[in-house]
């Protein structure tokens, strides 16, 4: 593997060898001194061409626990508000030194472009509504330390999905790990055309609600245009919102699942949030585990004891 | 000027297809026959060649006024020369847009200055492309002005579409639209289909050249102006354009090269070199719009070549202007996928063009008398779309082997190109 930037191209051994590192470095980070010297002497630059705190704190976590240097870089402060060129940017920070690039931007395929320009390993840290495939590593990590694997389970995915990079990495990562997927949505927020997708669609979520082991929710994602693609928030929370009285009809052992960040009482009530079958903050551990393990798998850090 | 021979081609005639030669004396075919004399004359080998009028481009993106870090009248004119061009029309979407006829004038001396091809400038419908009020329509009529159009955006006010029919009806223009309407298409980056969702992108419906392409026909019917419906890209559309003419309004369309090379699962790569409006439809589209220039339902070859700089290009597809070059492999790129018979073949790329804007010295069927504007083409030369002369390297054909190579252009018997490697002076 050269680069992480999709996970429509990941077979399951690669999907499971990234999970199986993801474990032991999980093991790792829970240890008094939570750092190993993999990655000592390597540098890994964050490129977050659009607002983002938790997956880029996340990767510079991931980066030094392996021991590895960080460099960051957000537009706010930089040369692009004097005019530079996504390019110029990248091959000034590429020409710095680096050794791994993780890069989010706001534009579809923005990573793989950059990934010409570059000859060091890139990894999609998200692009457009396109993909973002260390989320969805972290969520089936996620989810297989609840079930022991993904086969056979009924994943429900509910919300933005038609804007949602998060969803289009879990489908087909999840898909490839044996689950059956649904998105759930209603019919302003599902994709136009799902055809050669793994999934099923479903516009009624209290339909459908009690056949799913997994609940996964999308942020109501406002900047993609608010009310003209869905009627108000309340519209939505009445009919896509993980309520409490939704929460009380799932199967006992039904998981909730949310990417973050988490707006609550519009698509998950705040009780929700808080219930131990909502797994959202052992998602976020998770991402710095199966982050350590993309670099340590990109960047070729020598074996951890 | 000594006199020119053509010697040895397939040479378009009006009595059709026929292997003669042509002799060219003062810009002017003097003699079309089996055995022309040849005293004198620089003889220009054809063999294995159609000899035809130049080619007529109906959309070239010249940028001159205002954008020649793009592209300019020498730099686009040289790109016509060789791609077999005689004469093109220039979009009038430049800075300032060309809405006045001093504007106009400035467009066509320059082309003249530079002496390449002939520059025909299309004016705009609406004063600064603005679509609010009507341009000096009458006064671009009286600089040349024949093609009225706000490529680029559409004519989104059907009132202000209907008065702009209305005047230049009266005038005998002709109206092109650039057909999408904005609603269906806000956003849009890419042709709607099952690869835009998978890419997350915005997509542009085929139905928003549709439904404006059927709204226009309406005004085309209560004006009975004339209608040229620029770069069609669906089946939809042409099978409306289809129609219209059946019943005997009086329209006419273009499909670019791309358009017919390509369909939207070229986009898959983000490579904002297939990245232009309309966008690169499915399949069945693609194939749709071959058959449909085959027929003769699409009139003609336009380019729509839209010059971007490297720095404008080389970024994410999303943030990439929509355009791409390619007056160069036109005549390549359209013989390699619909493969027409020399007689078709110079009907849509130099016949229909010049007869759509009134082009009298252009896309004349070889004879004695008409001017000199010739092009010798090689359909059976395997040519590779290796570099280019236009300021601007934004094409999709660019790194791809095609059918067709360009010999000679001619325009009032001075040679404009010669192909690397072809006997000539």
């Amino acid at each position: 593997m050269r680069h992480l930037l999709t996970t429509e191209t990941l077979d399951r051994a690669a999907i499971e060898s990234l999970l199986d590192s993801a474990d032991e470095f999980l093991d790792v980070l829970h240890r008094p001194i939570p750092k190993v010297p993999a990655l000592r002497g390597k540098t890994v630059a964050t490129l977050f061409f659009e607002p983002s705190t938790r997956t880029r704190m996340s990767f510079e976590k991931a980066a030094k626990a392996l021991s590895a240097d960080t460099m960051s870089f957000s537009p706010s402060t930089s040369s692009l508000k004097k005019g530079e060129s996504l390019k110029d940017t990248v091959l000034t920070i590429h020409a710095m030194g680096v050794d791994c690039m993780v890069v989010r931007h706001e534009a579809t395929g923005a990573a793989w472009r950059v990934a010409e320009w570059v000859d060091v390993p890139v990894i999609n840290g998200g692009d457009g509504a396109h993909q973002h495939p260390t989320q969805a590593l972290l969520d089936c990590l996620t989810i297989r330390q609840r079930f022991g694997g993904l086969d056979g389970l009924r994943i429900a995915i509910v919300g933005d999905v038609r804007h949602s990079r998060v969803a289009r990495s879990d489908v087909f990562a999840m898909a490839t790990l044996g689950a059956e997927i649904t998105l759930i949505a209603p019919p302003t927020l599902l994709p136009l055309d799902t055809t050669g997708w793994p999934v099923g669609t479903s516009c009624n979520l209290d339909d459908v609600l009690t056949e799913f082991d997994v609940v996964y929710l999308l942020r109501v994602q406002a900047e993609r245009g608010g009310a003209s693609v869905f009627p108000s928030n309340a519209e939505y929370r009445e009919r896509f919102g993980m309520t409490r009285e939704r929460m009380s009809r799932l199967k006992p052992d039904t998981v909730v699942l949310h990417p973050g960040p988490m707006i609550r009482g519009i698509e998950i009530d705040a009780a929700v949030a808080d219930d131990p079958r909502c797994l959202v903050l052992g998602q976020v551990t998770n991402g710095v585990a199966v982050r350590m393990s993309a670099l340590y798998h990109l960047m070729g850090g020598v074996p951890v004891e | 000027m000594s006199d020119v021979l053509i010697a040895g081609g397939l040479v378009v005639t009006p009595d059709g297809p026929m292997g003669v030669d042509v002799l060219v004396r003062e810009g002017i075919v003097a003699e079309v026959g089996e055995s022309v004399r040849r005293d004198g004359a620089t003889v220009l080998d054809a063999s294995g060649a159609w000899v035809g009028p130049g080619f007529v481009d109906l959309h070239a993106h010249l940028r001159e006024p205002g954008q020649e870090h793009k592209e300019d009248i020498v730099s686009g004119s040289a790109a016509a020369a060789a791609g077999g061009y005689t004469a093109l029309v220039a979009m009038p979407n430049t800075d300032p847009p060309i809405d006045r006829g001093h504007l106009a004038r400035f467009v066509a001396d320059r082309g003249r200055a530079v002496g390449l091809v002939d520059v025909i400038p299309a004016g705009c419908i609406s004063g600064g492309r603005e679509g609010t009020a009507l341009a000096h329509l009458d006064e671009l009529w009286s600089a040349g002005v024949t093609l009225f159009t706000d490529d680029g955006d559409t004519v989104a006010d059907a009132g202000l579409l209907r008065r702009a029919m209305e005047y230049v009806g009266q005038l005998g223009g002709v109206i092109a639209q650039h057909a999408i309407d904005g609603g269906l298409a806000s956003g849009g980056q890419m042709h709607e289909g099952p690869l835009s969702s998978r890419l997350g992108m915005q997509g542009i419906p085929a139905l928003a050249e549709e439904m404006t392409v059927a709204r226009d026909l309406s005004l085309v019917r209560l004006t009975g102006c004339r209608y040229h419906l620029q770069h069609v890209s669906t089946a939809g559309s042409a099978a409306l354009i289809a129609a219209a003419k059946r019943e005997g309004l009086p329209v006419t369309s273009e499909v670019t090269p791309h358009h017919l090379a390509y369909d939207d699962s070229a986009v898959a790569g983000t490579d904002p070199a297939f990245k232009m409006m309309p966008p690169l439809r499915s399949v069945a589209d693609m194939r749709a719009l071959r058959d449909a220039l085959r027929a003769g339902d699409i009139d003609a070859v336009a380019t729509d070549h839209a010059p971007h700089a490297d720095h404008e290009k080389d970024v994410p597809f999303e943030e990439a202007p929509f355009g791409v070059t390619g007056l160069e492999w036109a005549a390549a790129v359209t013989n390699t996928t619909c493969g027409l018979d020399p007689a078709a073949f110079f009907e849509r790329l130099s016949v229909a063009p010049a007869r759509i804007i009134g082009a009298a010295d252009h896309g004349r069927l070889v004879e004695p008398g008409t001017p000199a504007n010739l092009v010798v083409f090689d359909p059976g030369r395997r040519t590779l779309a290796g570099s280019t002369v236009s300021k601007s390297a934004n094409s999709p054909h660019l790194g791809s082997h095609w059918d067709g190579g360009v010999r000679f252009t001619m325009l009032r018997g001075r040679l404009t190109h010669t192909l690397a490697g072809a006997a000539a002076p």
